[in-house]
């Protein structure tokens, strides 16, 4: 005997249903689907790619299913009423098709809200492909009338709401996204999470409004639909309106036909997929279950397989609602899944954020830490495959290492192809680009390898690495923002991944992060964002090893391989005391001495094994290191100021003395220097460093990005008439912000350039808290500040930092012997080859005479 | 100040010589030794492996080599000049990246650790 099947519906999850029900049942069957829509059941999940071209034959399910004898699909043709003591479907065309198992899969309908004009004619639900087609005849008939973009208004921001969004814009048209709650994807997302999606909204060209109760959709004169009128009487323009607020499950027939059905809509199902009559099941949408009726295709094709299980005499059961679901905006990840919202008793949430770069993500642990309950993933939903599978089991790795950042944006700069990049070289932008376009080089090294540019000072690469960047760019090519073969992160992600996971060491960074033992690019950036994240002593443990020379020996490498000295003079200011100590000391160690552009005193000349010797006189004399050797601060420079100038309006030495206390030692993606000038004379020259301020009678102006160098470029005004403590804590977090963002070797004025909005949306972060962050950079400048010490006189206090400073291992006070000097205007400089050839009067490596 | 001519280093026969203790020596941070008027750059790495190369950098003519950052591209273990960033292969002396100069190369002496002690061998493989 066969069993009499009829299924009302033909969506995506009778599709499933029947195709199971053919692989799997081996008796005789008749199954009979009823589907109102004149198609085959089609994916209703993909419907948006409509818009990008797909045909509704691209959309069609596997048709080949109901090529099965025993299969007979009737589309087009709508089940208008069930009798269930006679088992017997009819439908609009009055066909009675009589059954053992009705199966209801009727799905939903997609609601209307109850407002004045949502029935006009340019008002779309998004629900079928009858729904797309007109939408889509609607915007091309509107922008073609109105010779404009048509103005598209999505009343309902949640997934679907979104999804629609795009479609507008797909289409050309504007598209603004209303949510009568306070924040988007309501139902997926908590309030952080749905702030950062915002921005990713809004940063896509798709304007938001939440807190909007929509009251009516209005019409012109001409019936067109013209604005979208707002509960506080507010109005937004609008030639087309596409409304998301939700489904309703359609289970009209079941009601008629006396099925049990949830007050809130939904045909009540046990976890067997049956009705209240054991010969009705329901499945998908329509279906209630646990009083809950869920708009996901997962839920209903789990339900299927449970309905044809149960059909084919089997026990199957149906375990619940996963409610875990992704957004398909093609740009912005959102995912949700398992108990995003933490309603579990004791879990625990991890939450990583970064406004900055447009990610928030949160995983829910069991209260033990161990167990991944569910999270919330948005702007870098690559996790959510790994992670939803995971799902009540234990999570194995570090949650933080699913939490880390996998996006970068390289900046772009145009320069004309004439413009000389690589001043050392004299390599320019054109040959750059040529090395790319025409040589084949992929990446910077290979372009320095291949052009020379950026081989000599280095001061160009940064510029290089841009233009390599946008040319691969342009040849369709990916650039890597990889930081080195060692790291596929960013510097900017890396610092993330480093403040997120608290790893302290080099070694476990890299072994979690990276590969192989790193190299002379990601040690010193580690070292610098480790130095930023927990402070300790450049010379600490692992720390060491991680240090350029100049780092590791706190001087400055100098040609021959000895190096310059630079105690700290905070804002210029020497006493005649310390004055004299400096110059006993380059005369007794024999230094060349000049005065450098940052109003201090270098000293040449000192080796290595004369450094610690060097610095325990100056320490002595209450000098301190000048990190003039550090990517990090430099200088504060200043005029006199108030204190004696005749025009001075402030005191600009003592502000740079203040200032120069407060930052030294700072490590940063590159080195950094400030001006003060007491007055718009600018004396100083305080706009030609990345933060110079400029006394006005209303207090300091501020001004950020500026840059000497080999590309000059003036600051620019970030805020006007700051007291003191203001220009100091808006100080503090455009460096923090600039540590933490910036590409390696980035100075500020490039990054400036680079930065979302630039100037403005510096000022939005530091000023305004845009971003939410300003409490965080301020504790981490505080702990800066709190934890400086100085290096050298730390140094000097540990014999095991001072074995570092021997000329030779097998005999650590003799000098190397191949310096060789020659005497010029009263002082000593490096012997040129041809000098040493000559074998003329030289001095030996500069040999000390006093010793105290 | 004292004046002199610099005279070329004299070189004795084969020899091993000891140089130092290995404790003397830390991980991936290089050390410089003087053995015979010879500069001698010497490295300590993560799997106690040991290299002695040239401290004179060809590119710069200064003896840095000892003082540069220890890493590793792809398989190899490396040094990077401090001074103008060429990178050595720390087994063979070879430039890997000469950042757009001619390859040079750094000479490589026999090293070995006995029981504490690291013995070089004097003119070994120049
Ligand atoms: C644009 C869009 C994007 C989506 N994206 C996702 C996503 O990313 N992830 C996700 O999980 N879900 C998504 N969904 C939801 C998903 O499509 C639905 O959950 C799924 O289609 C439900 O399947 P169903 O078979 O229960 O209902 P449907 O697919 O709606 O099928 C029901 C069918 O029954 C027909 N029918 C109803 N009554 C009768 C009757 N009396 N007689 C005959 N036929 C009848 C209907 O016309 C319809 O064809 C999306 C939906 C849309 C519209």
């Amino acid at each position: 005997m066969s069993a009499r099947i009829v299924v009302i519906g033909a969506g995506m999850v009778a599709h499933r249903f029947v195709d199971s029900l053919v692989t799997r049942a081996e008796e005789k069957l008749e199954v009979t689907v009823l589907g109102d829509e004149s198609c085959h059941p089609y994916d209703r999940v993909g419907l948006t790619r409509f818009f990008d071209g797909a045909t509704a034959e691209d959309l069609t399910l596997p048709a080949t299913i109901f090529e099965d004898p025993r299969i007979t699909l009737h589309s087009g043709d709508a089940a208008t009423a069930i009798d269930r003591e006679a088992r017997t479907v009819t439908t609009a065309a009055g066909t009675v098709h009589p059954y053992d198992h009705l199966v209801l899969a009727t799905g939903s309908y997609a609601a209307r809200p109850p407002v004045q004009g949502a029935e006009l004619d340019g008002c779309f639900v998004y629900r079928t492909l009858g729904d797309v087609e007109g939408l889509r005849a609607h915007v091309a008939r509107r922008s073609a009338e109105l010779s404009r973009p048509a103005r598209g208004v999505v009343i309902g921001g949640g997934l679907l709401g979104l999804e629609a969004a795009g479609a507008l814009q797909g289409m050309d048209a504007e598209a603004t996204v209303v949510q009568s709650g306070d924040r988007l994807m309501s139902a997926q997302l908590d309030l952080p999470a749905g702030g950062v999606l915002q921005r990713l909204i809004e940063q896509r060209g798709i304007a938001v409004r939440t807190r909007s109760r929509t009251s009516a959709v209005l019409a012109g004169e001409d019936g067109e639909v013209r604005a979208v009128a707002f509960a506080d009487g507010s109005e937004v323009e609008a030639d087309v309106v596409v409304l998301t607020v939700g489904v309703r499950p359609r289970d009209e027939l079941a009601r008629a036909a006396g099925l049990d059905c949830h007050e809130r809509g939904g045909v009540t199902i046990d976890a067997g997929c049956v009705t209240s009559d054991p010969a009705v099941l329901a499945i998908g949408e329509v279906a209630s279950f646990d009083g809950q009726c869920v708009g996901l295709v997962a839920p209903g094709y789990a339900m299927a397989e449970v309905a044809c299980d149960r059909i084919l005499g089997g026990e199957a059961t149906f375990g619940g609602y996963d409610l875990s679901a992704k957004l398909k905006l093609s740009g912005v990840e959102v995912a949700s899944f398992g108990d995003a919202f933490a309603t579990t008793p004791g879990a625990l949430d991890v939450v990583y954020t970064d406004p900055v770069g447009g990610v928030h993500k949160k995983l829910v642990l069991s209260d033990d830490a161990k167990t991944l309950l569910g999270g919330m993933l948005v702007g870098d939903a690559s996790a959510y495959g790994a992670l939803r599978p995971l799902v009540g089991s234990a999570l194995g790795a570090d949650p933080a290492a699913y939490l880390l950042p996998a996006d970068a944006a390289a900046p772009t700069a145009e320069l004309p192809d004439e413009a000389v990049v690589c001043s050392c070289s004299s390599v320019t932008a054109g040959t750059i680009r040529d090395a790319v376009r025409v040589d084949g080089c992929t990446d910077p090294a290979e372009v320095t390898a291949c052009t020379k540019a950026g081989a000599t000072c280095g001061s160009c690469l940064v510029m290089v690495k841009s233009l390599v960047g946008t040319e691969l760019t342009r040849m369709g090519r990916t650039v890597s923002t990889a930081l080195c073969e060692h790291f596929e992160l960013s510097r900017r992600q890396l610092f993330d991944a480093v403040r997120v996971s608290e790893l302290t060491t080099f070694s476990a960074v890299i072994e979690r992060f990276g590969r192989g033992r790193g190299c002379d690019i990601c040690k010193p950036v580690l070292a610098s964002i480790l130095a930023v994240l927990t402070p300790s002593h450049v010379l600490d443990g692992e720390n060491a090893t991680l240090q350029d020379t100049n780092d590791h020996v706190m001087a400055n490498m100098q040609k021959d391989g000895t190096y310059s000295v630079v105690p700290r003079m905070p804002g210029g200011e020497v006493t005649p005391e310390g004055l004299i100590v400096v110059g006993e000391v380059a005369r007794d160690f024999g230094l060349y001495t000049k005065i450098t552009g940052g109003q201090r005193v270098d000293m040449f000349g000192a080796r290595l094994e004369e450094l610690p010797l060097i610095w325990q006189r100056l320490v002595d004399a209450g000098f301190e290191s000048g990190h003039a050797y550090g990517k990090s601060l430099r200088t504060v420079k200043s005029c006199v100021g108030s204190a004696w100038c005749r025009y001075g309006v402030l005191d600009s030495t003592g502000m740079a003395v203040r200032l120069e206390l407060r930052y030294r030692g700072l490590r940063a993606p590159h080195k950094f220097k400030l001006g003060v000038s007491g007055c718009a004379r600018e004396c100083a020259e305080a706009r030609g460093k990345d933060a110079g301020i400029i006394a006005t009678a209303q207090g300091w102006n501020l001004y950020v990005g500026g840059n000497g160098g080999a590309t000059p470029r003036h600051a620019e005004l970030l805020a006007e008439g700051l007291d003191d403590d203001t220009l100091i804590r808006t100080l503090d977090r455009y460096f923090m912000y600039y540590i933490r963002t910036a590409d390696k070797l980035q100075r500020t004025a490039p990054w400036l350039e680079a930065l979302d909005g630039g100037i403005d949306g510096l000022r939005e972060v530091v000023m305004e808290d845009s971003l939410g962050i300003c409490a965080d950079l301020d504790a981490a400048m505080d702990r800066h500040v709190e934890h400086y010490e100085d290096e050298w006189a730390a140094t000097l206090a540990d014999p095991a930092k001072l074995a570092r400073f021997s000329s030779f291992v097998n005999a650590p006070t003799t000098p190397d012997p191949s310096l060789a000097y020659v005497p010029e205007r009263g002082q000593v400089r490096p012997a040129r080859p041809d000098e040493r050839r000559s074998g003329e009067v030289l001095i030996a490596g500069t040999t000390l005479e006093v010793r105290r | 100040m004292s004046t002199q001519t610099l005279s070329p280093a004299t070189r004795s026969s084969t020899e091993w010589t000891r140089v130092c203790a290995l404790g003397d020596l830390e991980v991936e941070r290089g050390r410089a030794a003087l053995v015979d008027g010879d500069q001698v750059a010497l490295f300590l790495l993560p799997d106690g492996s040991l290299h002695a190369l040239d401290n004179h950098d060809p590119y710069s003519g200064a003896n840095v080599i000892s003082r540069g950052i220890v890493g590793t591209r792809g398989s190899r273990a490396t040094v990077a000049s401090p001074m103008y960033k060429q990178v050595f292969d720390l087994r063979s002396g070879t430039c890997v990246d000469p950042r757009g100069k001619e390859h040079r190369r750094l000479h490589v002496w026999p090293i070995e650790d006995r029981g504490g002690e690291v013995y070089l061998l004097r003119g070994g493989a120049r």
